[in-house]
């Protein structure tokens, strides 16, 4: 399995030779969204009214983040599942998003819009939000901020670990659960 | 009859709220440094070993363990000779949730069903009472991240389905959540009583130690077959492969009506948050 050192925007270039098991590092901007977010982009969309971020080459975190102390730009930031998001990411994909950070298992047809627009899906370790809030080195909201912790921010981040779960070419590293021998 | 004042409880329950939410239970931190050690597929030694280290930075930075710092779920039991001095204990108990969430810097996850609203400070808190002989008040409470509870599920068996189906049941729903609910999980399990009473049993559950045993050597057995079985499944830790996909199952048990055989399964994730106070 490879190591990736990635900016954001990401380019098809960047993430083509990426595979399903690979780590990738990624430094400069991505943005939160999570479920109500997500709508609010949608309805956006469907108004024919501006996104409040550039989509191409963009990354999305779903993230809903805890509030920062004092001092720091943001609490704990570890990722929320990922299948809440699968009815609208389709559409964002087709518009340019290139990746999204996540846990979980994503939809066959979240998968195949991956693979048909050259997009990847990272996971990010779940419950591990202290940790990964401490690589998030600014926080600003942008858009939605009556939503709280669901607002879409722009994280800057620096080497924030993240591993390819569905890759551009179909590749999904989640084990399938083996029930014949768990049933036995 | 003894007197606890609101202000007490106020502080107990602030005070454990935080602390759940930064402070990783032993037990819990004990099981996943065990399957640390006992891992030998590199991408699930290193999920666990993230979990470990999240687990000590949350302890020195003061940051949360999880995002999610959940519903304020509580099991209080409520000593017939206790009486609060100035105020409901319902009203006690929220407000400390809502002290604790805000002065512990933790997000506020409670939100009108329909429009999706944010409550702005994570109340109401979910509070189970139980009235019980003595003169003590003890306050169990639990971090419930949505995670985890979206992969729950409750179930009405047939009489005839026995241990088998409830077998066959939990192990399918852990195999289906997969990934999503954040593995290595605790599987709470609630068996018999009825349809809410086995959810509420499924969740007391997961208030006891990882490493404890059941006391009835026969629900101990299920329990540890059940846990022997679904880690046979092979999802790991963040789905990602391995022998750790659960760290402890607990059941328990309440006689149900003849037609019935409810069960429940709640799904806890290895941010398994829970305090405990006696006042």
């Amino acid at each position: 399995m490879a190591e990736y050192h990635l900016t954001t925007p990401l380019s098809e270039a960047d993430v083509l030779p990426l595979r399903a098991g690979d780590v990738v590092y990624l430094t400069g901007s991505i943005y939160t969204g999570r479920d109500a977010a997500h709508k609010r982009l949608i309805d956006a969309l469907d108004a024919g009214q501006p996104l409040p971020f550039d989509l191409t080459g963009a990354v999305i975190y779903y993230v809903g983040p805890s509030p920062a102390r004092p001092g720091r730009p943001i609490g704990a930031a570890g990722p929320t599942t990922s299948y809440r998001m699968d009815s609208f990411a389709p559409r964002l994909i087709e518009l340019g998003l290139r990746g999204m950070i996540g846990k979980g298992m994503r939809s066959s047809e979240v998968k195949a819009s991956m693979v048909a627009h050259k997009a990847v899906y990272f996971g990010a370790t779940g419950g591990a939000g202290a940790l990964l809030g401490l690589r998030i080195k600014a926080a600003k909201v942008i858009a939605y901020e009556d939503l709280g912790p669901e607002a879409v921010r722009e994280l800057t981040v620096e080497n924030f670990p993240v591993l390819v779960i569905n890759d551009s070419q179909g590749g999904d590293l989640y084990a399938t659960p083996d029930l014949e021998a768990a049933l036995g | 009859m003894r007197t606890l004042t609101k202000a007490t409880i106020v502080d107990a329950v602030s005070a454990m709220c935080i602390d759940a939410n930064q402070n990783l239970p032993a037990d819990v931190l004990a099981a996943l440094q065990q399957a640390k050690d006992r891992e030998t597929a590199p991408a699930a030694k290193e999920i666990l070993r993230q979990l470990l280290e999240n687990a000590e930075l949350a302890k020195t930075t003061g940051l949360p363990l999880c995002q999610d710092c959940g519903l304020g779920v509580f099991f209080v039991e409520l000593g017939e000779d206790v009486h609060i001095a100035d105020g409901s204990l319902r009203e006690a108990i929220n407000a400390g949730m809502v002290q604790g969430y805000k002065d512990g810097f933790l997000r506020k996850s409670t939100c009108d069903p329909f429009t999706r609203k944010n409550v702005g400070d994570n109340s109401p808190a979910i509070i189970h009472f139980d009235i019980v002989p003595g003169d003590t008040l003890k306050i169990c409470m639990m971090a419930k991240g949505g995670g985890s509870e979206n992969m729950s599920r409750v179930m009405m068996l047939t009489p005839a389905q026995g241990f088998p189906g409830i077998r066959e049941f939990v192990i399918r729903r852990v195999a289906e959540a997969g990934s999503n609910p954040c593995p290595p999980v605790l599987v709470g399990v609630g068996i018999g009583g009825n349809f809410e009473l086995a959810a509420i049993n499924s969740k007391k559950a997961l208030m006891r130690a990882v490493d404890d045993t059941h006391p009835d050597p026969a629900v101990a057995a299920m329990e540890a077959d059940l846990l022997t079985s679904i880690n046979r499944l092979g999802i790991g830790p963040m789905g990602l492969g391995g022998a750790t996909t659960c760290l402890g199952v607990k059941i328990k048990v309440a006689p149900c009506h003849l037609a019935s055989l409810p069960l429940a399964v709640n799904i806890q994730c290895h941010s398994a948050r829970h305090k405990e106070v006696i006042l």
